[in-house]
């Protein structure tokens, strides 16, 4: 049974969102992506200063079975990238929702994005049968 | 000889299971304007037997000149152990066999090549090779765009002392991805990029700069300095190289003047120098090599040494998923596979020349290009183009045009070289010569007497 914090934000796409105390928020794949995907052995972070558009990849995680991309829920400016990700990808597997956090950006315009929350997004790793 | 083994039965069954009438409907979602219905200018098959007259034929009138062209290929000894060896069964092959449960000596042999690749150009990283220098130019460059992510221009600086088929084939591999090749201009005096003309693009999002090094007259490139002005600038660099001169000249990894942080990008360039015959222009392989850093940006296939259940050491791809069976779409390159054969050759060329046998082949093919050009130069209506050191090619100047000249000579059983006037026009008539450890001074003296003949005869004309 996977992990599903409440107090969080999720995508269809499954990757989390955390709104933080300055008003960034923080995004990384949540605990089913990282059991569905295996130990992982790479993970490819952006740049700060890179402006995301929501919907749009900025990571590429790669496990012993599949290389696959992250996409970022909101339309922003990267803040920050979880550097530490380079040495140890396995964070990714062992503390999906901190120590593997992948980005921190500053969402642009004032409206959230349509994200799902931790209930709707257990109902939908239930139908995909996760 | 079908060499498809499936019968019409089978062919029927297998299209029945999945509901499809005929073979061509599976192709049906590929629009028709994309289509090709038949290869333009390819003819009927012929039989064996007519296939081996022709080529027969074709080599014949091919002849034995004695070649004095380079440009790009060129003619080295090959001892004869090397296809011998490329030959036997255990390597000889229309297709790599990969699979590590399979084709452990194969991928041991890659994996040796790929070493000894790091070793010449000084680089920590080499895949199992491309299809030629001049589409592995094209795929370093997509690299480095994959790579810089610093930069989001995708503009690439490109000499124009670069291979001018390189410089075509990479703009067909990579300008339909968006990148844009800046051809940066040379110094007509000195036959290579002068460092100080790279100032006007400071402050310039510059992806990456390519610098082929000897460059494409030959010459010696100040690699240094270029290298110095772009790794101060989070400008990526590219090396094309030639892998005999790497016995001579500093390689890549080592280019730049600072300790910490140096050394080019990637490396790339082609191999046919190590063991592959001209053979009319190919097969031949292209090579690449990298930093560490940018691994993951490779192309093509990378085998790695491991260990098995048991502890034993074996060898296996590895990094597979940038490729296309893992990342469909996004795999960084649709190169899936590396020219094996050639890889083979060349990598038994390596090993029986050794570094101290592959230093003496570039000495000998640098000192006989210098005996060549002072040949030469002594003849009347003939001149050193370029002032400045040059590997084992140089372009020389004629009085008259080139192309009637090296007809002249073809007609003696010469090769001369390559005009450069259709590439470049601005020289005038100039010719780039090449002589390797292949030529004596023999041959030097024939080449420069036959030369002296056809330039008094086209006077006299």
């Amino acid at each position: 049974m996977s992990n599903v914090p409440s107090d969080l934000k999720y995508t269809k796409s499954h990757e989390w969102l955390r709104t933080l105390p300055d008003g960034t928020v923080e995004v990384g794949i949540t605990d089913h992506a990282q059991h569905a995907l295996g130990d992982l052995v790479f993970v490819e972070v952006p740049e700060a200063g890179r402006k995301l558009t929501a919907g749009e990849a900025f990571a590429v995680v790669e496990s012993v079975k599949a290389a696959s991309d992250v996409y970022s829920p909101v339309t922003g400016e990267v803040t920050a990238s979880n550097a530490a990700l380079a040495s140890e990808p396995e964070a990714i597997n062992s503390d999906s929702y901190g120590k593997g956090w992948l980005m921190r950006l500053r969402p642009a315009g004032a409206s959230p994005p349509a994200l799902l929350s931790a209930a709707e997004y257990e109902k939908l790793i239930a139908e995909e049968g996760g | 000889m079908a060499f498809i083994p499936h019968t019409r039965e089978d062919v029927e069954a297998m299209l029945a299971a999945i509901g499809v009438d005929s073979i061509e409907q599976l192709f049906d979602e590929i629009p028709a304007n994309l289509r090709l219905s038949a290869l333009a200018g390819v003819p009927e098959a012929l039989s064996e037997m007519e296939i081996g007259r022709l080529m027969a034929e074709r080599a014949r009138l091919d002849g034995r000149p004695l070649c004095f062209i380079g440009a790009g290929a060129y003619e080295h000894h090959i001892p004869a152990a090397v296809w011998a060896i490329a030959t036997r069964g255990e390597f000889y092959s229309a297709y790599t066999p990969y699979q590590a449960e399979a084709s452990q000596g194969t991928l041991q042999l890659l994996y040796e090549y790929q070493t000894m690749m790091a070793s010449l150009t000084d680089m920590a990283v080499s895949n199992a090779s491309l299809y030629d220098g001049a589409s592995a130019m094209g795929e370093a460059c997509l690299m480095a765009v994959r790579a810089n992510r610093k930069s989001r221009s995708r503009r690439i600086l490109v000499p124009t002392t670069v291979h001018p088929h390189y410089r075509r084939a990479a703009a067909a591999v990579a300008g339909n991805q968006g990148l844009v090749f800046e051809e940066l201009p040379y110094c007509t005096e000195e036959g290579c990029i002068p460092p100080g003309s790279l100032g006007r693009y400071d402050g310039q999002d510059i992806t990456a700069l390519v610098i082929q090094q000897p460059n494409f007259f030959g010459r010696l490139e100040d690699v240094d300095a270029l290298c110095d002005w772009a790794r101060a600038r989070n400008i990526l660099v590219i090396a094309v190289v030639n892998p005999t001169s790497l016995a001579v000249l500093k390689p890549p990894g080592q280019w730049g003047s600072q300790d910490a942080n140096k050394g080019a990008d990637i490396a790339v360039g082609e191999g046919q120098p190590l063991g592959v015959p001209l053979s009319s222009g190919g097969p031949y392989f292209g090579f690449m090599t990298a930093r560490m850093e940018h691994v993951r940006q490779m192309p093509g296939r990378i085998v790695g040494r491991t260990v098995d259940v048991a502890g034993r050491a074996g060898f296996t791809l590895t990094l597979q998923a940038r490729e296309q069976h893992i990342r469909r779409a996004k795999a960084t390159s649709n190169i899936c596979t590396n020219q094996g054969l050639l890889v083979t050759a060349a990598t038994v060329y390596l090993s029986l020349m050794g570094p101290a046998g592959l230093e003496r082949v570039a000495a000998a093919s640098h000192a006989r290009t210098r005996e060549l050009v002072a040949a030469l130069s002594r003849v009347a209506g003939v001149r050193r183009l370029f002032r400045g050191p040059v590997f084992h090619e140089e372009a020389i100047a004629l009085d008259r045009p080139v192309a009637p000249v090296l007809e002249k000579l073809a007609a003696r059983g010469i090769i001369g070289g390559l005009d450069l006037t259709e590439h470049y026009p601005e020289l005038g008539p100039a010719l780039l010569v090449c002589a390797t450890e292949t030529k004596t001074t023999a041959d030097i003296e024939r080449y420069a007497g036959a030369l002296a003949e056809c330039l008094r005869e086209a006077r006299a004309a």
